[in-house]
């Protein structure tokens, strides 16, 4: 028995061991191809795996589908892009552990990454230790490019919803009196809220109410009970999707009247399921929207069709925008060296993604239009119009 | 005014499905003295219970909302008794004359287990409970709403409450719960089978939170796997409240909870509701730690 013991422990031992020396030298054979002089390296890091997964797999297919077309088109000034791409498990020390593995091992000379802002900052110090120059796709929080001048991104940052918002409210909803429920435990609901307040009273609007609930509440009807009291036009929820399905539906069995508006944290499918029809008919501020009819976006979109079988999400339109932005900077670019594509990011004007014109500011943000989408039924959104910076 | 009425409607609600939770950590307690961690976790099962079979009454053709709701909260009572019996049987059981801590420490351990339990099996992701039964306004004045679910949530905690009050105080296996509770080693020389009464302590307790947890469902359509956690720790608070053991205490207990949380919220701020729950804790075994209507026991050395 004794010995039938030790043979089962002898073979579970020596999987390991194969196991463990398979993946390494898996890793290895990856790094031999180096070779700097006919290719140009990038480097992504993103949760291709782990509860965020979707996030992570749809900005990589459309940071591929970038790739491949430059590529195709011959790459650039003679040498092909090579994208290496790490799995970060959407845990911050993951990414930590992936970019500096990118930079040290893999000699990148630009990374691209992530799509969560705690995820970005984490691993933008490390690309900001190496000067090695990093778009984030779809990191909105404002601190993610504040951590140095090597750090950009394609995307808009929070509190300019809450402006895009404002605007949208005034011009093209005439509406007057605004009340606002903001979920104070999360910055991104607070900055939206802050903003859209100050814009919104700039243009001339009032706002009647301003309260709070805090992430994971359930019940918000003593809330709206006060907010019902001052009869608002609409109501500003710059909340996630799960709160604002539950408050959407509590407003209305309070019979709070006035259009529900929001931010891009709405974007989820749980969002009708969890509003039900009281969510319907409310309009939230996002990136991109496929239904765009501008021929840049449906262009992309017959592309991207073609390629994986699916409609693009926002995620994928940003990758594949954080990745031509880097490849037309790399054109631009008086050498390829990690600070010659700095240099180059930094310039780049009024070029033209898929999720609208782009121009990079000094605080190196994307200063670009948002979209306002309508929640209609079966879990479909409605493009209703483009707001400009 | 019709602020104050709105608020105290909004509140009783609330507070009614804090009252059915508390009644189980209060029943338990009164006949074991320690604290079911564990009932909390029972209540979210049984809203996945109640998701689920709704789910399929519905496929089955179950159209009319009084035989829904009546089906589910019955389903998830009985499902949630045959968790409370097994748990009590597997865990608690086994350790009946080990020192108290240790009883305790497995609550958590069985607690935590079916937290975890849940998210694999459920996943993570909030999931959306079916409206058994349409959102409609019995009152709708200008600044007054009465919903039909507010009313549905408020009458059946307090009919269930009356029952309970029933079962406890005129039946036979009542008096025998009040007599295990006194002294569980003097009722078991008095002939009375004590397992049997802690186990039917177990299924009362289950089944009031399968009831609540699908009064839960219906009136917060959002359910998760962690969903327990809140509730159970107002719960909690609500019952120490009333006095720990004492089944009227943890009744007004969970609607003084609810009522006070609707208050806070409305008049002051709402990051102060779930600090309120605590605070009332603290206040409470400060200044009289055997709960409102809590009676001192004396300990026998």
């Amino acid at each position: 028995m004794r010995n039938y013991l030790k043979i089962f422990r002898l073979t579970l031992l020596s999987i390991a061991l194969f196991v463990a020396y398979s993946s390494c030298t898996k890793k290895e054979s990856g790094q031999s191809q180096t070779s700097q002089a006919t290719e140009l390296l990038f480097g992504e890091f993103g949760s291709m795996t782990g509860s965020e997964s979707t996030f992570g797999v749809a900005t990589h297919k459309g940071i591929m589908m970038a790739v491949e077309e430059v590529n195709k088109a011959g790459g650039i000034k003679g040498r092909q892009i090579r994208v290496i791409t790490y799995d970060d498990q959407g845990k911050a020390d993951e990414a930590v552990t992936a970019v500096t593995k990118l930079i040290t091992q893999d000699k990148v000379s630009l990374l691209l990454g992530e799509v969560a802002s705690s995820r970005s900052i984490a691993a933008g110090a490390v690309a900001q230790q190496y000067k090695i120059p990093m778009v984030s796709p779809s990191s909105t929080n404002p601190k993610v490019t504040q951590i140095g001048d090597y750090i950009f991104r394609v995307c808009f940052i929070d509190p300019f919803q809450g402006a895009v918002m404002a605007k949208f409210a005034m011009n093209n909803l005439k509406l007057q009196k605004a009340a606002i429920l903001r979920d104070i435990r999360s910055d991104y609901s607070v900055g939206l809220a802050n903003f859209f307040a100050s814009e919104y009273k700039k243009m001339g609007g009032e706002i009647v109410a301003d309260l709070a609930y805090s992430s994971g509440d359930m019940d918000f009807k003593s809330q709206l009970t006060a907010i019902k009291g001052k009869k608002p036009d609409l109501l500003f929820i710059p909340g996630y999707y799960t709160e604002v399905g539950l408050i959407a539906r509590q407003a209305r069995e309070l019979g709070v009247k006035g259009a529900l508006l929001g931010g891009d944290g709405w974007d989820s499918e749980k969002l009708t399921e969890i509003g039900g029809d009281a969510i319907l008919g409310g309009y939230f501020s996002n990136h991109y929207s496929h239904e765009d009819q501008n021929p840049v976006v449906q262009n992309f979109v017959v592309q991207y069709k073609a390629k994986y079988g699916e409609i693009p999400n926002g995620l994928a339109a940003m990758g594949y925008d954080a990745a031509i932005v880097a490849i037309d900077a790399a054109k631009r670019a008086a050498d390829l060296s990690p600070q010659g594509l700095r240099d180059a990011l930094a310039l780049t004007k009024n070029f033209q993604g898929v999720t609208g014109i782009i121009t990079i500011n000094e605080e190196r943000n994307a200063v670009k239009p948002a979209v306002v989408l309508k929640v209609a039924g079966n879990q479909q959104y409605q493009y209703v119009t483009t707001i400009n910076p | 005014m019709q602020a104050l009425i709105q608020n105290i409607i909004n509140g009783l609600a609330q507070g009614s499905v804090y009252a059915l939770v508390a009644l189980g950590y209060t029943m338990v307690y009164g006949v074991l003295q320690f604290i079911n961690f564990a009932h909390s976790d029972i209540f979210m099962l049984g809203a996945f219970a109640g998701l689920y079979l709704s789910g399929w009454l519905v496929l089955g053709g179950v159209t009319s909302p009084v035989i829904l709701l009546t089906l589910s909260m019955f389903g998830s009572m009985v499902f949630c008794t045959l968790v409370g019996l097994t748990v009590e049987r597997i865990a608690y059981r086994p350790l009946r004359t080990a020192p108290r801590l240790n009883v305790l420490i497995t609550a958590i351990g069985v607690s935590l287990f079916i937290e975890n339990f849940g998210q694999v099996i459920f996943g993570a992701d909030p999931r959306v409970f079916p409206a058994l039964i349409p959102t409609k306004s019995i009152l709708s004045g200008e600044d007054l709403v009465l919903s039909n679910v507010q009313v549905t949530v408020i009458t059946v905690s307090a009919l269930l409450m009356i029952v309970l009050h029933w079962i406890v105080h005129h039946t036979k296996i009542g008096t025998a719960m009040r007599a295990v509770s006194f002294d569980i080693e003097i009722a078991s020389l008095m002939g009375i089978p004590t397992d049997r009464v802690i186990a039917f302590t177990f299924v009362i307790g289950s089944s009031l939170a399968g009831c609540a947890s699908i009064l839960y469902g219906v009136s917060y359509p959002k359910i998760e796997p962690l969903l327990g956690v809140m509730i159970g720790l107002k719960a909690f608070v609500a019952a120490v409240f009333g006095g720990i053991g004492n089944i009227m205490g943890a009744a007004v207990g969970g609607v003084v909870l609810g009522l006070a949380e609707a208050f806070v919220v409305f008049y002051v701020s709402s990051t102060f509701r779930d600090a309120l729950a605590f605070t009332i804790l603290i206040l409470i075994l400060l200044l009289k730690p055997a709960g409102l209507f809590g009676s001192v026991r004396r300990e026998k050395v």
